[in-house]
């Protein structure tokens, strides 16, 4: 699904240019979900940016589906920290956005815009904010924001679905809950996951495969399966192979932060 | 009477109130009518001269209005333009201030010379000084775009245009109606100041021609119809901010941010 190879990137810095990605090389298969983690500022959210086609690689290919990329993808949903819902539009408005966007929704947008709410319901259903659609963004807690920011991300049935520290601004019990509802949806429709985190426990307990990438210019430096067995409960989080695999990771950061 | 009551009244408690001290100065310490007259004498001045008061202020108000609707309409298009990139907006913003900075003032003599004495130059003021403050509140609000709402968008597919639509444009209004409420109370001053110098009607002119034959309670007249008008606009520009954009004020209270 997603290709990188021997991929950098240069940022045209204000002191002259600024190295974000060097030599990196990924590869992520359909309907796999794979994380990302690393020391900030190491090219996480740059990397998302060129899997997306938003930014273009200095040197080396990106491939999403076999195709090269040239431009922005087209089929991805993404979702961060923030979760910068429309303040203007109801909740629901908020999810039907990328349906306003994206074809082959967009032009049939007017006419099938009752299918659509309906759609847009039955999503805020599953992640547990039934009855908020017709709420403002700012009636909403940090954490409702989120969900209802992933539903936006997931309203258009994304093949690949792009996701930088979306649970970093939220409180260890609502981040919990949120894992949940991911693995769920994930487990359901099992579309391609690209997950950036900065917080190891998160990546042991959704993730495929993590990739550990190093202090800038990023490159992944390490590549770790991740087979305990699905659907998981949180209860995994407590068994000591899944202490054993954070700890591991976390020595590793510290290891390439050192460096 | 409830706290809010008395809120609600205050206004109107101190402005009776600077009125009765007003009248009670100019009597107690018998200041002479030509320097301060006392407000008696101006309400008696609007009564006898009410016509010929309500006939320019009539003038003041529709050439503001002109000169306030030009700058809406092309203030709008002008800041559409220059928000469009953040290139755009960084290149022509200090371009833009350094033109504003010029006083409008001392474009009126030009305007007298290009279009004689009327209501155009005062027009063309009025415009020309609240024009400036609704492209820079419209260029900001579509240039502040938040980044990431920006790649969301254009991950799935959205050109500039559908990203200028569903976020910038909506995302601006706040900024355009917040702006509207200074930009008239500009382009009356700019429509004041315009038939101060050189124009046949308006308050401004009628204020003019009353100081110099003397006549301090008709100035004082002019002056007191001027605030309520420009009152009445601010009003009026406040309320549709309020009515258009209520979202940004309650987004903005909110905790969840
Ligand atoms: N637009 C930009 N211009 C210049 N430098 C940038 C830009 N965006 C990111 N960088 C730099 O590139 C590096 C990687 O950034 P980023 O991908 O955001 O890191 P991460 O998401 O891992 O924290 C950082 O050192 C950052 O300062
Ligand atoms: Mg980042």
């Amino acid at each position: 699904m997603i290709q990188l190879d021997d991929v950098s990137l240069a940022y045209a810095g204000r002191t002259g240019p600024v190295l974000a990605l060097e030599g990196t090389s990924i590869s992520v298969a359909k309907g796999e979900f794979a994380a990302v983690v690393g020391p900030s500022g190491c090219g996480k959210s740059t990397l998302m940016k060129l899997v997306t086609g938003l930014v273009k690689p200095t040197k080396g290919q990106v491939a999403v589906n076999g195709a090269p990329v040239t431009g922005p993808v087209k089929l991805a949903g993404m979702a961060f920290q923030n979760a910068n819902l429309l303040p203007w539009r109801t909740v629901t408005e908020n999810l039907m956005l990328p349906l306003e966007i994206v074809e082959p929704y967009r032009s049939n947008f007017r006419r099938n815009k009752d299918e659509y709410r309906a759609r847009a319901e039955t999503l805020l259903d599953t992640v547990g904010l039934k009855g908020f659609g017709d709420r403002f963004p700012w009636e909403l807690s940090g954490g409702m924001q989120q969900r209802a920011s992933l539903c936006r991300s997931l309203i258009h049935e994304p093949a690949l679905l792009m996701l930088d520290e979306p649970f970093a601004a939220l409180d260890a019990f609502t981040r919990e809950e949120l894992w949940c509802v991911l693995r769920d949806v994930w487990e359901r429709l099992r579309f391609t996951v690209v997950l950036v985190t900065h917080d190891l426990r998160e990546a042991a307990f959704l993730a495929d495969t993590i990739h550990v990438m190093s202090a800038r210019p990023g490159r992944i430096i390490d590549t770790r399966k991740v087979d305990f067995p699905r659907p998981r409960s949180l209860d995994v989080c407590y068994e000591p192979e899944f202490s054993a695999l954070v700890l591991s990771l976390r020595n590793k950061i510290a290891e390439v932060r050192q460096s | 009477m409830t706290n809010r009551q008395i809120e609600a009244l205050a206004p109107w408690i101190f402005t009776l109130g600077i009125f009765v001290f007003w009248e009670a100065a100019v009597r107690l310490l018998n200041v002479s009518s030509v320097v301060l007259p006392a407000p008696t004498e101006i309400f008696a001045a609007m009564h006898r001269y009410s016509v010929p008061l309500l006939k320019n202020s009539f003038v003041t108000l529709w050439t503001t209005l002109a000169g306030f609707a030009l700058a809406v309409g092309f203030g709008l298009l002008r800041g559409l333009f220059v928000g469009w990139s953040r290139t755009i907006y960084r290149g022509l913003y200090p371009v833009m201030i350094g033109f504003n900075s010029i006083p409008k003032v001392a474009v009126v003599p030009i305007l007298v010379m290009w279009f004689g004495i009327g209501e155009v130059p005062a027009i063309l003021t009025a415009f020309l000084i609240s024009f400036f403050p609704i492209v820079v509140n419209v260029a900001t609000g579509l240039a502040t775009i938040e980044p990431e709402l920006e790649d969301v968008l254009r991950a799935l597919g959205a050109s500039k245009l559908d990203v200028m639509r569903k976020v910038g444009i909506p995302r601006a209004m706040p900024y355009f109606f917040g702006s509207l409420k200074v930009a008239i109370t500009l382009a009356f001053v700019g429509t004041v100041v315009s038939e101060t110098i050189a124009a046949n009607a308006g308050l401004g002119h009628l204020m003019v021609q009353a100081g110099s034959n003397f006549q301090m309670p008709l100035v004082f007249a002019g002056l007191l119809l001027l605030a309520i008008e420009g009152i009445g606009m601010y009003a009026v520009t406040a309320w549709l901010e309020g009515r258009m954009t209520g979202w940004a004020f309650r987004s903005q209270q909110s905790a969840g941010g």
